[in-house]
């Protein structure tokens, strides 16, 4: 079964619990216990009409407040794919929770309130699906039932919305407009029959019909070696697999390789996965490789095809996306995880904060706040093996971790 | 050697948690309730480690309320497979004084298997355990992290928890602190049948229809054992049952069903229309209940 992983951003009032809750309903994929507590809460409420808001909220300070503040997953399925929806807040203190959920998905959903148009929020939306590099991007124009489904206000909002993307620097990404209207159900699974002058897909149509082995943006073969497997059996005495995901490409047996950072070159021996062997494995594998000669490879190595060497460096400059309370600065020093590979990293400069709204840049700036996006340049304790972010979505992006808090405090994209 | 691999993006996702924990952790452990999500678990750490064994022991936190062939099966299993099985047992923490045993209608050793986890945790010094939650099962439990830190206390900050971004697991933490550990997170119920289904994989036999002794109460199918509460007036009767989940005998409430097969089991689940945990007695009490439980330090 395909998996496909969707990112929602809106803002608090957008009715993007709504909609989702819309998405599980005329899927039927709410089970009539939890359709029972939707109703019972609803009425409870001395709500009209079927709270969908419900079926997604979690915690119970989040009911309180009627708001989600962190990122939720919410699973479906149709005949053809398990969908799993990260859940993410729109407000503006909360970058951090949507960058986190964008980065696990395929795809993003970005809503509009047809009452309101295109907002900051809006920009503040579409800037990180941007920089998450988030190849498919649905923009769907929500409570169409409040502005009489008129087509003029939907153009008007598309219109708005193209601004937008002009200021993208990401030709690839793809943007589809869908007006819906979640609380009555209008072009979320069912068409509309109140918006006849719409011809396009429906949300669900347009998701059942992405290729989910295509979202993932392909690049240069990537082997972060996760571990070493050494049986020390009678059987296996000589065996030395190296565990770990393929990122990129493919990877096939007799692939000449080069081990990164002792640059000692090799050729792929065998393939497994499990106990069968393969002649090749498609990127995002969990494989098991061994090598023609005997080499010295550990946890945090990377294995890449000869002709196909990334960046090997002790310094380089990324933007990162602040997440933690505590302030970053000039001379921080932090853990610095790059894929499965940690090292040591200094801050070496600060050069701008970048709005996330495209309305700028800002200067002179000595420390980052929570939720802060910016230009920062690093200095290693040992060189990483690196790509561009926009060029591999994988092995461009690392996490930052507090040594002191153990906190995950950031993410990087490196230019 | 077959040609290429075709992948399945959960079991993938699995495999390469798995492969964290025993990178990144000195002492990782399995929590294992011979459930099929357990079970689930121990197929996934075998082919994550393959040809070398799963590194790490499997734990069981016996309530001494389990059904008697779910405890059969745990023991065949492990033998099978030559793993390390560690059992601590609920009777123990209750007989030191520990705990209370509860009593009354709902009574259940449910709640007190936390505290019986967390000296066992504490014992063997494990600073990751290993479990088979997933985040479709319970509100609660879809904000869950796949590496969740606990501090001395077991306990759970829902407010604080640490983004996880990309594959890149952190699983940095303090002397004294632990991570939970969720690899198959992503999976649904019926992603776990279905996977049970393909690898072909043994589970107990309560997870077929059978005829079982069983009572009503609350619109709920209760097993009739000397382990569960039942008024003189809640009358014992045979039903063709079976079980979604093979929780303590005291808060697993059974389903009617004919299914016999795993692929009658599988096609049941597809058309059903009461969601998993509905047949847990425990996340009735309320609303929030597991909410409550998780920050107590409850799995």
């Amino acid at each position: 079964m395909e998996v496909l992983k969707i990112a929602t951003a809106g803002s608090v009032d957008d009715g993007k619990s709504t909609l989702i809750g819309r998405l599980l309903y005329d899927t039927k994929s709410l089970t009539s216990d939890k359709l029972e507590a939707i109703e019972r809460s609803s009425k409870q409420k001395g709500y009209d009409y079927l709270d969908f808001s419900l079926a997604t909220d979690g915690l119970v300070a989040e009911r309180e407040q009627g708001i989600t503040i962190d990122v939720a997953h919410i699973y479906f399925s149709t005949a053809t794919k398990s969908y799993i929806i990260a859940d993410t807040p729109g407000h503006v203190e909360y970058t951090r929770n949507m960058v986190t959920g964008a980065s696990t998905s395929q795809v993003a959903i970005i809503l509009i309130d047809a009452r309101h148009g295109v907002i900051e929020q809006t920009y503040r939306h579409f800037f990180i699906n941007n920089l998450l590099r988030i190849k498919d991007v649905i923009v769907a124009v929500n409570k169409m039932d409040l502005v009489d489904f008129s087509e003029e206000r939907y153009n008007e909002i598309k219109a708005d919305f193209q601004k937008v993307v002009e200021k993208s620097d990401y030709e690839d990404q793809q943007i589809t407009f869908i007006p819906v209207s979640a609380l009555k159900g209008d072009n979320v699974v069912e068409g509309s029959t109140s918006m006849n002058w719409y011809d396009g897909e429906t949300l669900l149509q347009h998701l059942e019909k992405i290729d989910t082995k295509d979202v993932y943006n392909s690049g240069r073969t990537r082997f972060p070696v996760q571990y070493v497997i050494r049986p020390k059996t009678e059987e296996y005495h000589d065996y030395r697999g190296y565990a770990g995901k393929v990122y990129g490409g493919d990877i096939s047996v007799g692939d000449e390789i080069v081990v990164l950072p002792s640059e000692t070159k090799s050729k792929v021996k065998e393939i497994y996965f499990y106990d069968k062997k393969y002649e090749t494995a498609a990127r995002r594998s969990s494989i098991t490789l061994t090598l023609e000669n005997d080499v010295n490879v550990s946890r945090g190595d990377m294995i890449v095809k000869a002709n196909e060497l990334p960046k090997v460096d002790k310094k380089f400059t990324a933007t990162i996306s602040w997440m933690d309370g505590k302030q970053l600065e000039a001379g921080s020093k932090y853990i610095l995880q790059h894929g499965v590979n940690k090292v040591l990293t200094k801050v070496s400069a600060i050069h701008n904060k970048i709005h996330p709204d495209y309305s700028g840049i800002e200067e002179g700036v000595s420390s980052l706040q929570m939720n802060d996006i910016a230009s920062v340049s690093f200095q290693l304790n040992k060189p990483i093996f690196f790509d561009s972010f926009k060029e591999h979505r994988t092995n461009g992006a690392f996490i930052l971790i507090d040594p002191q808090s153990n906190n995950t405090v950031g993410v990087g994209f490196i230019d | 050697m077959t040609d290429t691999l075709q992948i399945n993006a959960l079991e993938n996702e699995a495999i390469y948690i798995f492969r964290e924990v025993a990178a990144q952790f000195k002492k990782p452990v399995l929590l294992f309730s011979g459930g099929k999500d357990s079970i689930t678990l121990v197929r996934l750490a075998q082919k994550a480690f393959y040809p070398a064994k799963i590194p790490f022991p499997l734990m069981h936190i016996d309530t001494g309320h389990n059904f008697p062939e779910t405890i059969e099966f745990r023991d065949r299993l492990v033998e099978e497979l030559g793993l390390e099985l560690i059992v601590r047992n609920v009777q123990d923490s209750i007989d030191e004084g520990k705990v209370k045993e509860e009593s009354g209608r709902y009574s259940s050793r449910n709640m007190l298997q936390t505290t019986t986890l967390l000296d066992a945790i504490e014992e063997f010094k494990f600073d990751a355990c290993i479990g088979g939650a997933r985040r479709d099962e319970e509100k609660a439990r879809a904000k869950e992290r796949i590496f969740s830190v606990r501090d001395d206390f077991g306990q759970w900050d829902e407010k604080n928890q640490r983004p996880e971004l990309f594959d890149m697991l952190n699983g940095e933490i303090d002397f004294g602190q632990n991570v939970r550990v969720f690899p198959i997170s992503n999976w649904t119920e019926l992603d776990v049948w279905t996977y049970i289904e393909r690898e072909d994989l043994e589970i107990p036999s309560i997870y077929f229809a059978h005829k079982r002794q069983v009572f009503l109460r609350d619109g709920l199918i209760w097993s009739a054992s000397e382990y569960v509460y039942r008024d003189e007036e809640e009358e014992v009767e045979e039903r063709m049952v079976r079980f979604r989940t093979v929780g303590d005998m005291s808060c697993t409430a059974a389903v009617d069903s004919y299914a016999t097969t795993i692929s009658k089991v599988v096609e049941e689940i597809r058309d059903s229309s009461i969601s998993e945990r509905g047949a847990r007695i425990d996340d009735k009490r309320s609303e929030a209940a597991m909410e409550e439980r998780k920050q107590q330090g409850y799995f």
